[in-house]
């Protein structure tokens, strides 16, 4: 059944981080959902916003909620930082007194008003709970073939909102990808944070998280870790020769959103998951599944 | 000898009700956030960050500092500002403490009251962002980043040019900001949103030197409570 969803792509998915955006929408395409990118969405207002101005970044971010109300449709948000931000947004308005009456008169000025009914959701959530298992695994063309496959959740998709998945252990991610023929291991660290921001804040502290990541994937022989979050993604690929630099250590490992992985697996066409925006060789058995599923 | 000159325990600075009191107000703003009250000292916060070895006061040491009327102490802090916002604390905290909440509180307090920062580039880096959401209506990144160093020091972006390029191989390289459509009308929400944050502002100060401990958290406006 085609589900039609309200897309909010977010400000890292418009171009630095392409992959993610281009195989989100390859994926539910191919599993017959339809995504309507938001008209004009702005800046969710991320964490940033959200800690330091709260009537200002309420307003900012219902914006989007009330251009998805219009619209009719629950938001995909494939962003952790917007998808939480966004969900955030919903209960702040629902739970202080006044705040909804306030965000909505100033949301008067654009023309617009919320009333509160548009649910945030994560690619994810509904590719696991309302798709299936089941139906994804029916639509898989190419078996991952034992594939060492690291699921790293980070924070933000799981915490704070007690959501779709456990917020200690989630295994949605483990799931799919035991579904696609992977070989999920043993990742403790997949609800660690990188430190997102911090790695432009504090350097020194978010390279030390990440090659934390990097060296409990490698150690459980990991040849792939796959991401839910732009900015894990950025911290765990663009850093890594740095990190390497720094500890004086060898990593080699490709980092994949979740989708681009699981669009190999559906055999949809390589160049349409953004995988040549990769920083890092995918390597021998990535490369050649990806190329199987294009042929 | 009198102790006059001692300050008494229980007994604050002027600048420390003031702080209290903008802190106790954005409490007041968190779903359950008088919960801080709750605190146990167990030092579950501190155990599940996976940054608070590069603090300079813990996570619970934070509530125990706040509880002794030490405010100044916290403003001081880089702790604050280190804070990644993973909410590993807030969804481990055993009395139900919103620990992140309580962070973004304490950053919005030293911001209002303009508390000298021990790691100004983080306060830095959400002004430029603010600042680039309200000039385009999207992050640009590109724009966030270059401004960031020529703020913190330029040199450091020399080391971004290896990035950059891959970035441009990869065709993940936006050179220049696009403005969304609405820009104006998103422009209009933020400035009444900025109207009606100014609207609830604080009352007046009503300085009462006892207040210290969970007190003011009953009563928001630090008005004494009969019979104490």
């Amino acid at each position: 059944m085609t589900v039609k969803y309200a897309y909010y792509p977010g400000c890292s998915l418009e171009k630095t981080q392409r992959g993610y955006d281009e195989s989100v929408r390859e994926v539910f395409k191919a599993l017959g959902q339809e995504l309507i990118e938001i008209e004009d969405w702005n800046c969710c207002g991320a964490t940033v916003y959200m800690s330091v101005k709260e009537t200002v970044s309420l307003a900012v971010s219902a914006r989007n909620l009330a251009l998805a109300e219009k619209m009719g449709l629950e938001i995909l948000a494939p962003c952790s930082s917007c998808f939480t931000v966004l969900t955030k947004t919903n209960r702040v308005l629902r739970e202080i007194p006044g705040m909804h009456q306030d965000v909505n008169e100033a949301l008067a000025e654009g023309g617009l008003t919320y009333g509160g009914t548009t649910r945030v959701r994560h690619p994810l959530d509904i590719l696991m709970n309302d798709i299936g298992l089941e139906t994804v695994r029916k639509r898989i063309r190419r078996n991952l073939n034992g594939l060492k496959i690291a699921p790293y959740y980070g924070c933000q998709i799981v915490r704070p909102e007690k959501g779709f998945d456990d917020r200690e252990d989630p295994v949605l991610l483990d799931r799919l990808f035991r579904g696609c023929g992977g070989d999920v291991v043993y990742f403790p660290l997949k609800v660690r944070c990188c430190g997102g921001m911090l790695m432009t804040t504090f350097e020194e502290t978010a390279l030390k998280l990440n090659r934390e990541l990097l060296q409990c994937a490698q150690a459980n022989g990991a040849e792939v870790i796959v991401t839910t979050c732009p900015l894990c993604h950025f911290n765990l690929e663009a850093y890594q020769g740095k990190i390497n630099r720094r500890f004086g250590t060898d990593f080699d490992m490709p980092i994949l959103y979740f989708t681009q992985l699981l669009g190999i697996a559906l055999g949809l066409a390589a160049g349409s998951l953004g995988l040549d925006s990769s920083f890092i060789p995918l390597g021998g058995k990535i490369t050649s599944l990806a190329e199987a599923a294009y042929a | 000898m009198t102790h006059t000159t001692i300050p008494l325990p229980g007994v604050m600075t002027h600048s420390e009700a003031e702080l209290r009191q903008v802190f106790l107000r954005q409490v007041e703003d968190i779903p359950a956030g008088e919960r801080i009250k709750r605190c146990i000292q167990c030092g579950t916060c501190t155990g599940s960050c996976p940054v608070s070895y590069a603090m300079d006061i813990s996570p619970r040491q934070l509530i125990a500092l706040f509880r002794a009327g030490e405010m100044e102490a916290i403003m001081k802090s880089r702790t604050i500002w280190i804070c990644a916002s993973c909410y590993a604390c807030t969804t481990r905290c055993p009395s139900g403490i919103k620990v992140t909440d309580i962070m973004y509180a304490l950053k919005r307090t030293a911001m209002e009251k303009h508390r000298k920062s021990s790691a100004p580039q983080v306060q830095i880096l959400a002004n430029l962002f603010i600042d680039n959401l309200r000039s385009y209506g999207r992050l640009h990144e590109g724009t966030l980043i270059r401004k960031y160093y020529a703020r913190t020091g330029v040199t450091k972006l020399l080391g971004f040019v290896p990035l950059v390029m891959k970035m441009y191989r990869t065709k993940r390289l936006a050179l220049f900001p696009k403005k969304i459509k609405a820009y104006q009308s998103l422009s209009r929400i933020v400035k009444k949103a900025q109207e009606i944050e100014m609207r609830e502002a604080p009352e007046p100060l009503l300085y009462s030197p006892e207040y210290v401990g969970y007190k003011g958290l009953d009563n928001l406006t630090l008005e004494p409570r009969k019979g104490e």
